[in-house]
């Protein structure tokens, strides 16, 4: 009885969630579709012919972000560790280096992305020093790099400080150094732990390589933009959109899955 | 039967002893005018104890009358403001004296177990020997399944902690302490997190290695297994060591007025 009770149930709010879905979302198209402005920014944004003329140039600049973001990434883990291990040190002789360390991230995380790539870009090369880097695309990199490693290196702070100070006293006790007890016992469970956040952050970084196109280089967001100020049409910046969801929208399903598998864990591991 | 356990390594074993004046053996661990303060506020008061080889000393006393905090101070997880702990007849709280070399040589168990719970049973018991003793792996992985055989807990060597009993935990984490044959073991209230019907299972460990004569400070609130396995009792109360003796007279007959009052106290607890 109750059975069929819940059933009865569940069926409803499938029906009633389709049907309110259509409504509202019918709604939205129709009010854009019959808009008195719609033929013109489908012609403008959504022209199949502009679509496949500039989608290989728009492609070729997506594989450049593409490969930035692979290197800024792999940069990042590790500064981000580096930083974050140095602030949590204990060792009195490493002060200087966790004052460095402090400033660094509050700096870093505290000047818009942007503004940085501006800096850096345009900054370094005017130094006129030799052998400081030149190429836009190596300078874009390093202040993204830097910025985002201000903001791995505390997610990974927060992992390493989220492990309980038994863990540590248990690892000194059976004999480790404080360098092993960090390595084999604390980041490990640290870095479990953040793996969703930093995922996370690495979506914003997939999308915010896009910044370095205001140095110059011909990047997915470069190309479309060069494409649509000499032909009048914005369907290659949505071309761009489109690849950029490629990629961000199955990484957010991943840290989703990801987030979803340490709470089961976690509730399993409470209940056993 | 044999000795694989308590002092296994033998290395230490005459070292101290060779020495030695006068009649008395020497004593493994000893504890001279210790005193600790956590912010101003006392919590060892000058302490004074020794413990000889295959003795078990056991500290009885109220919650916050400093025994975890002793225990602490011993295995040098916190520095003392003053007195000395001597091994084996030297002063290992010396500031020149290599901290880790000294945690080393003694085994530690907590009231909370904690095991690292990102490694198996067999790992957690491994790391020591492999990493702070330079043992062979296999050699290490090979001893480490001989103690957990012995303790019954052969089958849960691929187990995760979060995958065993709270009782079956201690027990792992008593034989992660043995596994590099540590001159002595020292145990912070090893029953305490446990549920009751599985105090019994760990106690009898202890038990056993006080046969086979494991060198032991216990720190306990089970007053019939101190009774049991003290060769001396003594009684902390605010920072000081009020009483200590024989474990019939202590129980039976206490002199001091604070530790009548505190065996009433836990007589009642059991009643209620």
């Amino acid at each position: 009885m109750r059975e069929a009770a819940r059933r009865r149930r569940t069926r409803r709010g499938a029906v009633v969630s389709a049907v309110s879905t259509v409504v509202v979302l019918g709604g939205i198209a129709a009010l854009v579709l019959t808009s008195q402005g719609w033929p013109s920014v489908r012609a403008t944004f959504f022209s199949w012919a502009d679509f496949k003329e500039a989608f290989p140039d728009v492609l070729r600049g997506f594989w450049l972000d593409v490969k930035l973001f692979v290197i800024v990434e792999l940069v990042v883990l590790a500064l981000g560790l580096l930083i974050a291990l140095v602030r949590t040190t204990r060792a009195p002789a490493l002060f200087p280096l966790r004052l460095v360390a402090a400033v660094f991230t509050d700096v870093m995380r505290g000047i818009p992305t942007i503004l940085l790539v501006y800096l850096i870009g345009f900054g370094i090369p005017a130094l006129q020093l030799s052998g400081l880097p030149t190429d836009p695309v190596v300078l874009g990199g390093l202040a993204l790099s830097l910025s985002y490693s201000a903001y791995v290196a505390e997610v990974y702070r927060a992992g390493i400080e989220s492990v309980s100070s038994g863990q540590r006293a248990a690892a000194l006790a059976v004999g480790l150094t404080s360098r092993q007890t960090m390595r084999f016992v604390i980041l490990p469970q640290a870095v479990r732990r953040v793996v969703p956040p930093l995922l996370n952050d690495f979506i914003a970084l997939q999308k915010d390589v896009a910044l370095i196109s205001i140095l110059g280089p011909q990047e997915a967001f470069r190309q479309a933009q060069i494409f649509a100020s000499s032909n009048f049409n914005y369907t290659p910046l949505v071309a761009a959109a489109l690849l950029y969801l490629c990629i961000t929208i199955p990484m957010a399903r991943w840290v989703d899955r990801l987030q979803a598998r340490t709470a089961r864990a976690r509730t399993a591991a409470v209940a056993a | 039967m044999g000795r694989p356990v308590a002092g296994a390594d033998g290395a230490g074993a005459d070292g101290g002893g060779g020495g030695v004046t006068g009649g008395a053996p020497a004593a493994v661990l000893e504890v001279r005018a210790v005193t600790k303060a956590y912010d101003g506020r006392p919590v060892l008061r000058g302490i004074d104890l020794a413990v000889a080889e295959h003795e078990a000393v056991v500290l009885i006393g109220a919650s916050g009358s400093g025994k975890s905090t002793l225990l602490r101070c011993i295995d040098l997880l916190e520095d003392i403001d003053d007195g000395d702990v001597l091994l084996d007849g030297s002063a290992i709280t010396d500031p020149a004296v290599d901290a880790v070399a000294a945690r080393r040589r003694l085994g530690v168990v907590f009231q909370a177990f904690n095991l690292f719970p990102h490694l198996t049973v067999l790992e957690n018991v491994v790391l020591a020997p492999v990493r702070a003793h330079g043992r062979a792996r296999r050699q290490a992985a090979e001893r480490a399944l001989e103690l957990l055989a012995r303790f019954g807990l052969a089958d849960r060597a691929a187990s995760y902690p979060e995958q065993l009993s709270g009782g079956q935990q201690q027990r792992v984490a008593i034989v992660r302490a043995l596994a590099t044959s540590p001159r002595a073991l020292l145990l912070d209230e090893v029953t305490s997190a446990l549920d009751p019907e599985l105090v019994g299972e760990v106690l009898s460990l202890v038990r056993e290695l006080k046969d086979e004569g494991m060198t032991m400070l216990i720190a306990t609130h089970e007053m019939s297994f101190a009774r049991e396995v003290a060769d001396e009792v003594c009684f902390l109360h605010q920072g000081r060591i009020v009483e200590r003796g024989d474990p019939e007279r202590i129980f039976t007959e206490p002199e001091r007025e604070e530790t009548r009052r505190f065996l009433r106290r836990l007589i009642e607890a059991r009643r209620v």
